[in-house]
């Protein structure tokens, strides 16, 4: 066989090659103890991530396992180009748990300040038992989130979904714990100590593609919370909110309805890393209307059954 | 080559001021942001900390659950990050409460140093015991002793000093590696980032200088053990290859071990041994996704073509030719208990060591390990936050070591089988009775087969 990429081997190893080692373990336990494993992807980069890690986990296997999109009705157009072209790059199965179903049947009702993140919930654990999924991969990072600083890497949920944070499973070692009984399932969250700036880094390092968004661009913004919020049809300024074009890019992808953007000028992954790396904010302080609620915003939603 | 990745846990007493510790480190290496910084001070001075206007109360930064702000302790492990250009740290932050001390463990199973605070007013607590303890029999690589709130004692030599020489007497008789002692105030910031003008007595590094040279465990095992990989799962993608893999004509046959090595170094062409059955072949390739390397590493996840078809599965270890271990049936171990119910003799529970899980039976509670003495106690259960010596029957053999000898070899998960719940975190040790037992005390000398009847 021949090499196609031979590298010269060289003691000890960097944190990047610590952190993908770390994350195909765990990528490779879940698939090994679970039934039905599916990964929650939203085309944002740590979902984008993990789907890498899983690649090359199983390389030159197929990714075992599909991919389930909890699809708000107000994605950026541009993030679902890219959840389609990736899902027929890798030959995976789409599963999709659409919020907009739900509210056109009256199942859910639409919330007075017009987000639509905390509506996931539902869809995402009704999308988990028809799957009949035992094991549901996450991108979370411990560094993004209080809350998320304190979740394992396996995290029990029972059928409610529910994180219960005070009655945690030990992680002892590297030895994962994935048993459950019946009706409960796990989170596995891959790259739980992965920083944006180490997710940043690996992206320039193995050339993964994000959608556009992420990269700095022209576009039609106006200011709220101390944020830029795109113009659409799902977020649309209000009558005393000016109406600018600027250069801008996402630091996250999520729901259009409460995800801002920052002003940069950062084109490429080079400059992006360099921005990130200066940068005096939290990505989710910087451009996450639902987490400034509260102190415990993240904590009172995953205990409700969010990622 | 990028910077390493070093993880460290902090432990101690409540109230030692482990929190503000880690606050301290992660503003003064500016891993905290403004958006963070802004809303602690906002609420620090809600709750009125401090009293001065501005004073921020650092363990908000990291007690994340409501229940821990509320209560004004730590709970959980909270794990943190920065890097200081050399290293990137992974920091598990500890709870101090006794009824915690399983998330302690947790913490410090995956470190390559604890830092253990210790109040210079106060010396040695009955919780310091118990973490140097844990940190003892868990072999944790490096040992750091923050002797802090210095500053409330006018930074007086004679009184850390004192401190000092009891923590020292005490890390001799628990068998630990040496340890490293600093003062500290983590209030006021001294000798954390870098050597305080308030110590001038003091002539070792920093806190932070520490964890950005001492070698992470990684960097420890790849250099003294021989190879082994647990394998995790058997990759053969037959007629299901990759979608863009250029030539799938080439995988038709493609048959490799994925698994993650757990010590040592393997290259291509290396003879290997493989449980089960122990049968020697040769390594023809080493795969990391499609590249494929010379030689790898713990703790390098990778996938191992061999020379031979050998029926192995999950479960299976790979091991350098020589290097496999007599498979045993028959363990002694220590058991840190975490489970909500009792440990008694007799119990049927499940057993996970590298990639298998198996039935296994504790016929025998040697005793329990008494936090002040240190000397094992005989007991008839063991409880919550208890650390027992028992006597362990698997239903199958497995290629375990004593945990001195190899840590990732000699570690081990006592589960519920009804539950699911994870009851203890084991340990592989020598043979111990009652009256020789003394924590991190075991033998390096590896018993092979049946252990029983073998005494200490």
């Amino acid at each position: 066989m021949s090499a196609i990429d031979t590298i010269p081997f060289e003691t000890g190893i960097d944190t990047l090659d610590a952190l993908e080692s770390e994350s195909i373990h765990i990528i490779r336990e879940v698939v090994a103890e679970f039934e039905r494993p599916v990964l929650l992807f939203s085309g944002g980069k740590d979902s984008v991530l993990v789907l890498h890690l899983a690649a090359k986990a199983f390389w030159p296997g197929r990714v075992p396992f599909p991919v389930l999109h909890v699809d708000t009705g107000h994605n950026f157009p541009e993030v679902i180009d890219f959840r389609d072209r990736t899902v027929a790059r890798l030959g995976l199965r789409l599963e999709v748990a659409s919020v907009q179903d739900y509210l056109d049947d009256g199942r859910l009702q639409e919330r007075a300040d017009g987000t639509r993140n905390p509506l996931q919930t539902q869809p995402l654990l009704d999308a988990i038992a028809a799957g009949r999924h035992d094991a549901v991969f996450g991108g979370a990072r411990r560094d993004e989130d209080k809350a998320r600083a304190k979740e394992r890497i396996l995290s029990l949920r029972d059928e409610f979904g529910q994180w219960d944070p005070r009655n945690q499973r030990p992680e002892l070692w590297d030895l994962y714990n994935g048993r459950h009984t019946v009706g409960q399932h796990v989170r596995a969250f891959p790259i739980s100590n992965w920083t944006e700036l180490d997710v940043w880094r690996y992206i320039e390092r193995e050339g993964i593609e994000l959608p556009p968004l992420y990269y700095a661009h022209e576009r039609e913004v106006y200011r709220r919370d101390g944020m830029w919020r795109a113009v659409s049809e799902v977020s649309p300024a209000r009558p005393d909110e000016v109406v600018e074009r600027r250069t801008v890019r996402y630091r996250t992808v999520g729901d259009m309805s409460c995800t801002g953007a920052v002003e940069s000028a950062a084109a490429s992954v080079a400059d992006v890393v360099a921005e990130v790396a200066t940068s005096t904010l939290t990505e989710r302080g910087a451009t996450r209307a639902d987490d400034r609620i509260s102190e415990a915003a993240m904590e009172d939603r995953k205990k409700d059954g969010y990622f | 080559m990028g910077d390493a990745l070093f993880r460290f846990a902090t432990a101690g007493s409540v109230d030692d001021g482990k929190s503000t510790l880690v606050g301290r480190l992660l503003h003064d290496s500016k891993a905290i942001l403004a958006d963070q910084l802004e809303s602690v001070a906002r609420t620090s001075a809600e709750r009125g900390f401090g009293g001065e206007p501005g004073a921020i109360d650092f363990a908000l930064l990291t007690d994340g659950l409501r229940a821990e702000r509320e209560q004004g302790i730590t709970i959980d492990v909270a794990y943190r990050y920065f890097s200081t250009g050399r290293r990137s740290f992974i920091l598990a932050d500890c709870p101090g409460h006794v009824q915690y001390t399983r998330n302690m463990v947790t913490g410090a199973t995956t470190a390559d140093a604890v830092v253990v605070l210790v109040d210079a007013r106060n010396g040695v607590l009955e919780q310091t015991r118990r973490h140097l303890a844990v940190v003892a029999l868990l072999r944790v690589p490096h040992v750091i002793i923050a002797v802090n709130k210095i500053d409330l004692l006018g930074y007086s030599e004679a009184a850390y000093t004192a401190v000092a020489d009891e923590v020292t007497t005490l890390v001799g008789e628990l068998g630990l590696p040496e340890a490293h002692v600093v003062p500290v105030s983590a209030l006021a910031g001294d000798n954390i980032v870098d050597r305080s003008a308030n110590t001038p007595w003091y002539r070792g590094p920093a806190l932070l200088e520490l964890l950005e040279t001492l070698p992470s465990l990684d960097e420890l095992e790849t250099e003294l053990e021989a190879l082994r990989m647990p394998v995790q799962l058997v990759i053969r993608p037959q007629g299901a290859v990759a979608h863009g893999v250029d030539d799938p004509d080439r995988f038709r046959d493609y048959r490799a071990f994925a698994g993650r090595i757990a010590s040592g170094t393997v290259r291509v062409g290396d003879r290997v041994q493989v449980f089960p059955g122990g049968a020697t072949t040769v390594v023809t390739g080493i795969d990391a996704g499609p590249r494929e390397l010379d030689a790898a590493s713990a703790p390098q996840s990778v996938s191992l073509r061999l020379a031979d078809q050998l029926d192995a599965a999950r479960g299976a270890v790979i091991a350098a030719a020589g290097a496999l271990p007599e498979p045993r049936r028959e363990l002694d171990a220590a058991l840190f208990w975490l489970g909500g119910r009792a440990l008694r003799p007799g119990a049927r529970v499940l057993v996970k060591s590298g990639t298998t899980t198996v039935q296994a039976l504790v016929p025998e509670i040697v005793g329990r390990r008494d936090l002040d003495s240190l000397e094992l106690e005989p007991a008839e259960h063991l409880e919550i936050n208890d650390i027992g010596q028992v006597r362990v029957r698997l239903s199958a053999e497995l290629p375990v070591e004593e945990y001195v000898a190899h840590r990732r070899a000699g570690a081990f998960l006592v589960i519920d089988p009804q539950s699911g719940a994870t009851l203890a975190a084991g340990i592989v040790t020598a043979p111990v009775t009652p009256t020789t037992g003394r924590a991190g005390n075991t033998s390096t000398t590896r018993t092979t087969t049946d252990t029983e009847g073998v005494a200490a």
